[in-house]
């Protein structure tokens, strides 16, 4: 909301003050102030001439030299190319050294050989349009004139004489103060800021010109959406440009003035904060008016040449036959105001605040004046806002205001009773101010008293409750006058065991290489595709989001896998030579539609480069498992997983349940991914691990006797895994077996084909005695035997 | 036994050897002190000789290999000293100790010397090898991989950190929310303007993607019964295009604090508290009035801006002050929503935007950064 300071001053004077001083001290009491300009300040040294004489340039056929008068009776000489001039015009004339809008500057110079000292200026040129100026030309030099409110005292620096030195400030409004959307709720806030009195003035229309009783049956039907319903005649209007005062005033407050009429319903709307709508009364047919829901497929065209249909939760202004206004939000095509409009109707209106923002956003036309209704606007204001557009009428000279107001109306104007409750509001904020003192401060914001009950305005829909009225004292004694004070009473705060779980994973990922990354949760559904999942996967089934920004962030990932995938390949293609990334991220897994999705935290490693393999991955999650204290995990070979390399991808599971995969990513999906690298990658459910860590940990007693250890070569089939032959040692030596440790495989010359050479070191310890031969050489005959059993024999 | 000075040839000559052949000495007659002196003579020059020529032989030395040889040369079975030690089995009696003492003297006179040489050795072998070892220490380290942080963690743990530290507990909450948890509990009902700042992801009409970390105060508050302590760090997401300072998913840290006699100052004591301890003890914060539906009074804190004090400069666009975060006194409306008697509790509520601490902290110009995960990005931090 941007305010003329100009037009402020005419409700309350805050005082000779910086701006600064101003825009902090309206920011601290809760009017935040987001920056301010003072018009013209781009304007340096252009001042009002006249023009004495003219003559054609010797040397060209559209120049002009002129003499200008700014003044001091000492002619001066400038060159102009515009063709709109004659001796007697006052005009703009940027002096040697000047500056214009832009930063464009101004010096003498020579033009075509004669010399110029300085430019006659266009309204474009000032940063002005014929808005601003309506008897001026576009395409020529802005004569001043009397008419359009000029001063045209020679020499006047020119921003003073056109009255383009208002300074604006622009304010953010929180959604709570329909009332502050105004110049009126501003200087109210003003006012009370810095302790000033605020003088409003009530309008008064003369009116006179015959009654308009009875020339309109006004009726609201949606008496639930609408609260009032308040209209006045203007008869034989006079369309023309508004004086430069007010012209002046909307254009500070960023509204481009268009003739009186309309001029006039923007003026009230922003002094009043209250919309208005003028109807050229030809086209209000039947004689009546409505406020109503539109029916069913209802068409109206609307201001901006759009035809619109309705819908039976959208409300209108009709007349007898069809809906002239989508009420609150826009007028139909033939409700504006032409150039042979004779008779209008003022509509001052006031329509609830949720109908119209949701009408506004179904029609997606946001307007100056539904956006003021959205917010709720204070029925009592239609009527003072109305007769101030008919005063306005008057001054203008616009038109001829009719008797007579014809209106509907279902409100009561009673003021909300809020009892102030003077000690709670001290202990609530901390505090101790006087019961005076607080009625001080809301006396200030138009509150009354009835004993100690509070009466709020009803332009303050937003006080309802203590806490409220707490908020108003708070805001003009000084948020930064209270002292602040240590919640009493000590709490200790805490991790939780879960927590804990989930940072040792941070911090062991980290340790063994991986850099954290975060990613989207929302993902583009085609990247189930480029993760080659099975288009009849479970997980195809994903939150959908209905009003995403675009498909790439269209629903909400089911899998972890196609986020830490795209982060692999753009570091892939920025040239990054290797990546070793992890995210603790969640999945959303739909439920049924009405219930929210299980959000499962899930870690993801991926890699590519560095010489990493599969045993890289698979060391990550061996050593990660350790840390977290999961036991008794199982791995084993899976050829289903369709992002997975089906001869390099494992399932990882405790007790047959799945904690995990992990394995190297599918050719065909590194390709949809642009990765010409092989590309590893983990998973793991971490509230599953979570729920199977047992981190509690019992001290075992060192050895008190010497180990055996024992190398074993065998020979088996390529087929047989090693952790099928480690599993039979541990099988076959039972509690002797204190550790295995692989030294070789071998496959090649000397071996059989299909057949493979298996070395392990068998580390045996008993906790009762140094191990016999006898035990030993008994031991590992089992281990034989069992190892036998998996068709492995000792290599010869 | 102690060794009186007598004065005199034999005192000065045989007091080297010790006192017992001193006093032996004494012990012997004339005759006999002559014939034995003449022994002792002969048998001392010897062994002085040996000394002499094993000490001298010692010293050029070169190595442990010639020391051992040396060592048997002199002291082994066969060795010089051994055979003078051998001899005596030819002496009398009264001759023996004080040979056997003179041998034994010189014999761990050469020890001493094959020790100290030894040692004298080794030292010169330590001291070429550590001449020989000495590296280039500027030549790169020899690391194991280490992964880094996203600078997003880094900040906050760090904040979560700062209100452990100040009684808080740590609780999570949905990301996909109803509606009613993050809109209608908060005092936002359907068609609320405060909806349209605040623009949403729906799945449907009762269920959206959480646009703040609000709703985890409902959730919190539903469950748990007063004193409440707590902040919720999370994601949260409104449709907002990608742009450098935009991002449609984000992180806010809700805060929420219920008890008895909370007040409006006891929200500031605990904010500022807080930003001191994140931004730093000298740190100036102000409160400003502000409107948020689920709390009143609300406010935003500002922190004065670290660049130019307050002046305004281009980092704080002009203002001084930059905003950190909004809070305010949990809203009546809302304790009653959720169970509890605004009229015996009261309390307050925080929310702050974690990006833009971390862009400020880190100086990070781009917020895009965050989620591009770049590595050359990624391993500054």
């Amino acid at each position: 909301m941007n305010l003329s300071m100009r037009w402020l001053n005419e409700f309350t004077q805050p005082g000779e003050m910086p701006m600064r001083t101003f825009t902090e001290a309206m920011t601290m009491s809760g009017s935040k102030v987001e920056g301010w300009e003072t018009e013209g300040t781009e304007i340096e040294n252009v001042v009002v001439a006249k023009v004495v004489s003219m003559e054609h340039h010797p040397d060209s056929d559209h120049l002009w030299i002129c003499q200008v008068d700014t003044g001091d009776g000492q002619p001066i000489q400038i060159v102009t190319g515009a063709q709109n001039l004659k001796p007697g015009d006052v005009v703009p004339a940027a002096l040697h050294n000047s500056l214009l809008p832009g930063g464009k500057k101004i010096k003498k110079g020579k033009l075509r050989g004669v010399e110029s000292n300085g430019m006659l200026c266009s309204l474009g040129e000032l940063g002005l349009t014929t808005h601003d100026f309506p008897s001026a030309v576009e395409d020529g030099i802005f004569v001043l004139t009397e008419e359009d409110g000029c001063d045209l005292t020679l020499g006047k620096p020119i921003c003073e004489a056109i009255g383009l030195n208002d300074t604006v400030v622009e304010f953010e409004i929180t959604s709570n103060r329909p009332d502050c959307f105004s110049v009126i709720g501003l200087a109210r806030e003003a006012a009370a800021t810095f302790d000033k009195p605020l003088s409003l003035h009530t309008p008064t229309v003369k009116a006179g010109h015959g009654s308009s009783d009875g020339m309109l049956d006004v009726k609201i039907e949606a008496t639930d959406l609408c609260s009032v319903y308040s209209a006045r005649v203007v008869k034989n209007v006079r369309v023309k440009p508004s004086p430069r005062w007010l012209r002046e005033r909307l254009r500070a407050m960023g509204v481009r003035p268009i003739n009186n009429i309309v001029d006039i319903t923007n003026y009230v709307m922003l002094e009043y904060g209250q919309p208005m709508h003028a109807f050229d009364l030809r086209f209000v047919e039947g004689g009546q008016i409505r406020v109503r829901r539109a029916k069913a497929g209802e068409t109206i065209t609307t201001l901006d040449g759009v035809e619109r249909t309705l819908t039976e939760k959208q409300m209108v202004i009709a007349d007898a036959k069809k809906p002239i206004a989508i009420a609150g939000v826009m007028g139909g095509e033939f409700s504006g105001i032409m150039d042979d409009t004779n008779t209008i109707l003022f509509e001052s209106a006031c329509f609830d605040g949720a109908s119209v923002r949701t009408t506004a956003r179904d029609q997606g036309m946001r307007t100056e004046a539904s956006s003021r209704y959205e917010k709720g606007l204070d029925p009592n204001s239609c009527l003072p806002a109305l007769d101030r557009a008919c005063e306005l009428v008057e001054l203008l000279d616009a038109g001829d205001v009719l008797d007579g107001v014809l209106m509907d109306s279902h409100f009561s104007s009673d003021r909300r009773r809020i009892p102030l409750e003077h000690d709670w509001i001290n202990r609530f904020l901390g505090i101790s101010l006087s019961e005076e003192e607080m009625k001080a401060i809301l006396a200030k914001l138009d509150c009354t008293f009835d004993g100690s009950d509070v009466l709020v305005p009803t332009f303050r829909p937003d006080l309802e409750h203590k806490a409220d009225i707490a908020e108003e004292i708070a805001r003009f004694y000084g948020y930064n006058k209270i002292q602040s004070t240590s919640i009493r009473g000590s709490a200790q705060g805490k991790y939780t065991a879960r927590q804990k779980f989930d940072r040792t994973i941070m911090q062991t990922m980290r340790a063994l290489g991986a850099s954290e990354i975060m990613t989207y949760s929302f993902i583009s559904p085609k990247y189930y595709d480029k993760i080659l999942m099975p288009m009849d996967s479970p997980l195809r089934k994903s939150i959908v989001i209905s009003n995403p920004l675009g498909e790439d962030t269209s629903i909400m990932r089911t899998t972890i896998l196609p986020s830490m995938l795209e982060v692999l390949a753009r570091n892939y293609n920025n040239r990054n030579a290797e990546a070793c990334l992890f995210e603790l991220g969640r999945e959303y897994i739909p439920t049924t539609e009405n219930e929210l999705p299980i959000e499962k935290n899930t870690l993801i490693v991926g890699m590519y480069g560095g010489g990493c393999d599969f045993f890289t991955v698979k060391g990550m999650a061996e050593q990660l498992l350790e840390i977290l204290c999961v036991k008794n995990w199982d791995i084993a070979a899976s050829s289903e997983e369709s992002s997975y390399h089906p001869g390099r991808c494992a399932i990882l599971s405790v007790d047959g349940s799945r904690i995990g995969v992990l394995g190297e990513l599918h050719p065909k999906a590194a390709e949809n991914y642009g990765i010409n690298e092989r590309v590893f990658c983990l998973t793991l459910d971490v509230d599953l691990l979570f729920s199977l860590a047992e981190p509690e940990k019992t001290y075992t007693s060192l050895p008190k006797f010497p180990a055996v250890t024992r190398d074993l070569a065998l020979i088996c089939d390529d087929a047989i895994s090693v952790g099928t032959l480690e599993k039979a040692i541990v099988t076959g030596g039972g509690a002797l077996v204190e550790s295995i440790k692989l030294f070789d495989v071998y496959k090649g010359e000397q071996i059989e084909k299909g057949k493979k050479s298996v070395a392990f070191n068998i580390v045996l310890r008993s906790r009762e005695n140094t191990l016999t031969d006898e035990q030993t050489n008994a031991a590992m005959k089992k281990i034989m035997k069992e190892l036998e059993k998996t068709g492995a024999a000792l290599r010869s | 036994m102690t060794c009186v000075n007598q004065g005199g040839t034999a005192e000065k000559y045989l007091r080297p050897f010790g006192a017992e052949i001193f006093l032996f000495w004494r012990a012997c007659s004339l005759a006999d002190r002559r014939r034995n002196l003449e022994r002792i003579d002969s048998m001392k020059q010897e062994l002085e000789a040996i000394r002499q020529r094993a000490i001298s032989e010692l010293e050029a030395a070169k190595g442990q290999q010639e020391l051992e040889t040396l060592r048997v040369k002199y002291l082994g079975k066969k060795g010089e000293v051994t055979a003078i030690l051998k001899k005596m089995g030819s002496l009398s009696a009264e001759e023996r100790p004080v040979i056997g003492q003179l041998a034994n003297e010189v014999r761990t006179m050469i020890e001493d010397e094959i020790t100290k040489r030894a040692a004298e050795l080794k030292e010169a072998i330590l001291q070429e090898r550590l001449k020989n070892e000495a590296l280039d220490v500027t030549l790169p380290g020899r690391q194991r991989p280490l992964g880094a942080s996203h600078p997003l963690s880094i900040v906050l743990d760090e904040i979560k950190e700062i209100f452990v530290g100040m009684g808080f507990d740590i609780v999570d909450g949905p990301e996909v929310e109803t509606d009613y948890y993050n809109f209608e509990a908060l005092n936002i009902p359907k068609n609320h303007p405060a909806r349209d700042t605040q623009d949403t992801f729906y799945i449907n009409e009762n269920i959206l993607l959480r646009t703040q970390t609000s709703p985890v105060q409902v959730r919190v508050m539903e469950k748990q019964k007063p004193p409440i302590r707590i902040i919720s760090p999370g994601r949260v997401y409104r449709s907002d295009a990608v742009d450098a300072t935009h991002s449609p998913l984000f992180h806010q840290i809700e805060g929420l604090v219920v008890a008895e006699g909370i007040t409006f100052a006891d929200l500031k004591g605990t904010l500022e508290t807080f930003v001191k301890r994140l931004y730093g003890e000298d740190s100036v914060v102000r409160f400003r009035p502000h409107h948020f539906p689920f709390t009143e009074p609300s406010a935003e804190v500002d922190v004065q801006c670290f660049n130019c004090h307050g002046e305004g400069c281009r980092l704080c666009k002009g203002e001084g002050w930059i905003e950190i975060l909004g809070c305010g006194m949990v809203h009546p409306k809302v304790l009653q929503n959720c169970g509890i008697d605004p009229e015996k509790y009261s309390g307050f509520a925080l929310g702050m935007g974690l990006e833009r601490v971390v862009m400020r902290r880190y100086n990070i110009d781009d917020l895009r950064l965050f989620y591009e995960n770049d590595v050359r990005f990624l391993k500054q931090f």
